[in-house]
């Protein structure tokens, strides 16, 4: 069974040449969460946006290849590209706010991806929303479909876009920080309905993330990521056992935690980063050789 | 980052294009008895519509060919070059003053302060501006001064408003939440740490400004309301071009460039230095 | 039991609700805080936490008196300030200080690091002898001097943050606010700026009201905690006990929300599938 979601050695620079992602590797396989965690300037929502086809324009892919279900997005013409992306992935954005349109009803907005791009007609894409708030456990769908987004609380916005992201069953979510500006309590609600969703639709999830604590509850495979280049990559539960990254350790002995105060927020020690600072040096220069 | 970098590498071209231009006017504008050929003000029926130096029936001596009554186009521009900056200076000035000030005072203090500046703002603008320079200087009588006073007058609310906005967007800043905690006063606080930061939107409208008082005068003195119909101004220039515009395109012709460049070049050079100002932002 | 540095008795703080301004006339107030008992004991760091819309940062602005409260007292050192006007305050503020939640928006752009230090000596009478004390204050976050004359677009976000902590430390106060100075950093930042804070108090022995969401960080650096939920103090007790014995159900339930990072299949509870995957 081929992967979901296979990137292979995928390098991106800057105007100015600098690389933001170092050979990135990784596979998602069907119905798998993978979690991209790391800290700012990681490059873990770039690789989101590298597969969702949205990366900002002074950046470009200099190499490596991203295959969806098999096909190469790079043979791709860009229109083509578009629509497999289109029709085959969906993202659940950072901020629940800014995803929404402001000024148009929640009802509209989350019909028109199912209609504009799916070519369903208006009454099947009605009923499929209906039937996804239901699973996103929203009680009164007649009033949700008719509000504006500012109406909503933050929470149930975020329902309304998990909902929106599975609608069209696609093969693949990317998850942006999905509950980073969410409180605690509605932040497990939240994971605990996208991992219920995940596992009755069978989605394959990119899940990025700076939060070890999400990283354990919700994926089953995770990369390490560092200034755009994964340095460990492995089962979730292995992860947590052994991490065997220097990097790795240290970020997991500086989140904190309630269960042991002083044994956790531990600064990251300096030999760990300058470890980390060579070894990217090195990969730019094994890298920077053949492309001159 | 890096878009960042090319954007400030243009508007640094642009910067030095429209400061050149402006530089060279203004030098004229000073200089205009030293560096204009002829006088500007010399009747001489027996050069009448004589074209510009290319075209044959030029006379040397004067580049830009002459008007109906034979007086010196260049010459003439170049004089008008100085009623144009003075009324560009004193009154963009004026009106920044104003304006900034009520600004600053309405979007920092925020309440009645605001309530009452904004409305005033409201009325203002609510009278079409040109008609209300023609009103003023009517009132006021012709002459240099009045034009100033009706610019100023007038456009003070273009300050009043960009700067009321971009106060009450600092003014939610930490920082100057903090400088209370430092135990600094209302105006203090004010002048200390939101200032500076609106300094480049002032200076950006100022430029802007300036080109905008240009082509005012211009207006004014095209409709024969500016100052006496002697002093050679550009919108006199172009008021009379247009009667003789099939016998000589050229009296219309080179002021209308003439004002065109200028006006572009105090927007251009505003929003050049503003972007030379920002990089401390982000 | 030392006496309290902060006094605080039936606090109420009401604000302009725009949301629900009509067109023409003032807002309705609403009471963000409504009724509040506690104490700050001296040399103590005591944790406020709640979710959005808790109040805890109105409740912040109101001890520091950058809003005035509404009813109740608030006691500093002895000193009634609930309604102190701003001049009178202004010979207490160095005592009150505060380090913001974003270094970014708390630095002014226009301003050296060393004049953002340097502003709130000068203000409070210690404008002699500015150079070594800004000196002093830098060599305190572990800031290297050369950072004296940077701006803050030189600066990493837990270096800013570090100057936001040298400039309120900077007077020397009785009190420093903390609001939640962390969260908008990375992890391996926040793990630096907490051990200085914690160190920086310890030495000083500061009185810190600490705001956080996290109850993680707050474990760690706090003695006592005030649990907040929509204007009202739901838990207040010594940190250990509110973590071993949480008399409160919405204190259970914040507790157990938080995503430890170690494996526990039964944390998330999914319901069994109602449909098999496809």
């Amino acid at each position: 069974m081929s992967a979901c979601l296979d990137i292979r050695d995928l390098s991106a620079v800057l105007p100015n040449g600098q690389r933001v992602l170092r050979s990135v590797s990784l596979a998602v396989q069907p119905g798998e969460v993978r979690a991209l965690v790391g800290e700012s300037g990681a490059g873990k929502t770039m690789i989101g946006k590298a597969v969702l086809g949205v990366l900002p324009s002074s950046v470009r892919i200099v190499e490596g290849d991203m295959l969806l279900e098999g096909e190469d997005l790079g043979k791709l013409q860009p229109k083509a590209r578009r629509t497999l992306i289109g029709a085959r992935t969906a993202l659940i954005p950072q901020d629940p706010l800014t995803a929404l349109n402001p000024s148009r009803r929640i009802g509209p907005q989350m019909t028109d991806r199912l209609v504009r791009i799916l070519g369903w007609s208006g009454e099947k894409a009605d009923q499929r929303i209906r039937q996804l708030l239901d699973e996103v456990q929203i009680r009164d769908p007649d009033r949700v479909l008719k509000n504006y987004p500012h109406e909503l609380s933050g929470g149930m916005r975020q329902r309304v876009l998990i909902a929106a992201a599975f609608a069209a069953e696609p093969r693949l979510i990317v998850a942006d920080e999905p509950t980073t500006a969410l409180d605690v309590t509605v932040q497990k609600q939240i994971l605990r309905l996208i991992a219920q969703l995940q596992r009755e639709h069978g989605t394959a999830i990119l899940f990025v993330t700076h939060d070890l604590g999400v990283v354990a509850k919700i994926s089953q495979k995770v990369s390490v990521l560092y200034a755009g280049k994964v340095v460990e990559e492995a089962e979730t539960a292995a992860l947590f056992a052994a991490p065997q990254h220097p990097y790795t350790r240290a970020l997991m002995a500086a989140t904190p935690r309630y269960t042991d105060p002083f044994a956790s927020l531990k600064p990251v020690d300096e030999t760990v980063l300058a470890g980390l600072a060579a070894e990217i040096a090195s990969a730019d220069q094994a890298w920077g050789r053949p492309h001159g | 980052m890096d878009d960042g970098r090319i954007s400030r590498h243009g508007s640094g071209a642009k910067l030095w294009l429209a400061g050149g231009w402006l530089l060279l006017a203004l030098l004229a504008a000073i200089f205009a008895p030293l560096v204009a050929p002829q006088d500007p003000l010399a009747q001489d029926l027996m050069l009448e519509r004589l074209p510009p130096f290319w075209m044959s029936g030029a006379e040397p001596g004067y580049w830009l060919g002459t008007d109906s009554l034979g007086r010196d186009l260049l010459s003439r521009l170049i004089f008008g070059a100085r009623i144009a900056f003075i009324v560009a200076f004193a009154a963009a000035t004026a009106a920044c003053l104003v304006g900034s000030t009520l600004g600053l005072v309405a979007g920092y203090f925020g309440g009645w302060a605001d309530r009452i500046i904004s409305r005033i703002v409201d009325v203002w603008m609510a009278f079409p501006p040109v008609l209300f320079a023609i009103l003023l200087v009517a009132v006021l009588g012709t002459g240099l001064s009045s034009v100033i006073i009706a610019i100023a007058v007038i456009d003070w609310t273009r300050f009043c408003r960009v700067i009321r906005a971009e106060t009450m967007g600092q003014s939610r800043m930490d920082y100057v939440e903090n400088a209370r905690i430092a135990g600094y006063g209302r105006i203090g606080i004010m002048l200390r740490e939101v200032l500076p930061n609106v300094v480049p939107s002032i200076v950006a409208l100022l430029s802007l400004e300036m080109g905008i008082a240009v082509i005012v005068e211009a207006i004014l003195s095209f409709v024969n309301l500016s100052i006496s119909t002697d002093d050679p101004t550009w919108g006199g220039i172009i008021a009379e071009g247009r009667l003789s515009i099939h016998q000589a395109w050229w009296v219309l012709v080179f002021p209308l460039i003439t004002l065109i460049l200028t006006v572009l070049s105090f927007s251009q050079f505003g929003e050049g230095l503003k972007a030379r100002f920002d990089p401390v932002l982000r | 039991m030392a006496e309290p540095l902060f006094s605080v008795r039936g606090l109420k703080v009401a604000l302009p609700d725009m949301t629900r301004k009509p067109l023409i006339g003032r807002a309705p107030l609403a009471e963000i805080l409504k009724g509040l008992d506690f104490d700050l004991p001296k040399g103590s760091v005591t944790g406020i936490v709640g979710e959005s819309g808790s109040g805890k940062s109105t409740l912040g602005r109101a001890l520091v008196r950058l809003l005035e409260p509404s009813a109740g007292s608030v006691t500093f050192d002895g000193l009634d300030i609930t309604h102190l006007p701003e001049a009178e305050l202004r010979p207490l503020r160095r005592n009150l200080q505060m380090i913001f939640q974003d270094p970014m928006s708390s630095l002014n752009p226009r301003r050296t690091i060393a004049s953002i230090i340097a502003a709130p000596l000068k203000q409070n009478g210690l404008g002699d002898n500015l150079r070594a004390r800004i000196a002093e204050a830098l060599q305190r976050v572990g800031l290297p001097q050369s950072f004296a004359s940077r701006y803050r677009h030189e600066l990493s976000g837990g270096q800013r943050q570090r100057v936001g902590i040298a400039r309120a430390l900077a007077l020397s106060p009785k009190f420093v606010l903390a609001d939640e100075i962390v969260s908008g950093l990375d992890v391996s930042t926040q793990a630096q700026i907490l051990t200085l804070l914690e160190k920086l108090a310890a030495e000083m022995g500061l009185t810190v009201a600490f705001i956080s969401h996290d109850l993680s960080v707050i474990r760690r650096l706090c003695r006592q905690v005030i649990v907040m939920r929509e204007g009202m103090i739901v838990e207040a007790s010594a940190t250990d006990a509110l973590f071993e014995n949480p008399r409160q159900s919405y204190t259970r339930d914040l507790i157990s929300a938080i995503p430890l990072p170690e494996i526990d299949a039964g944390w998330l509870n999914i319901p069994p599938a109602a449909k098999a995957p496809t």
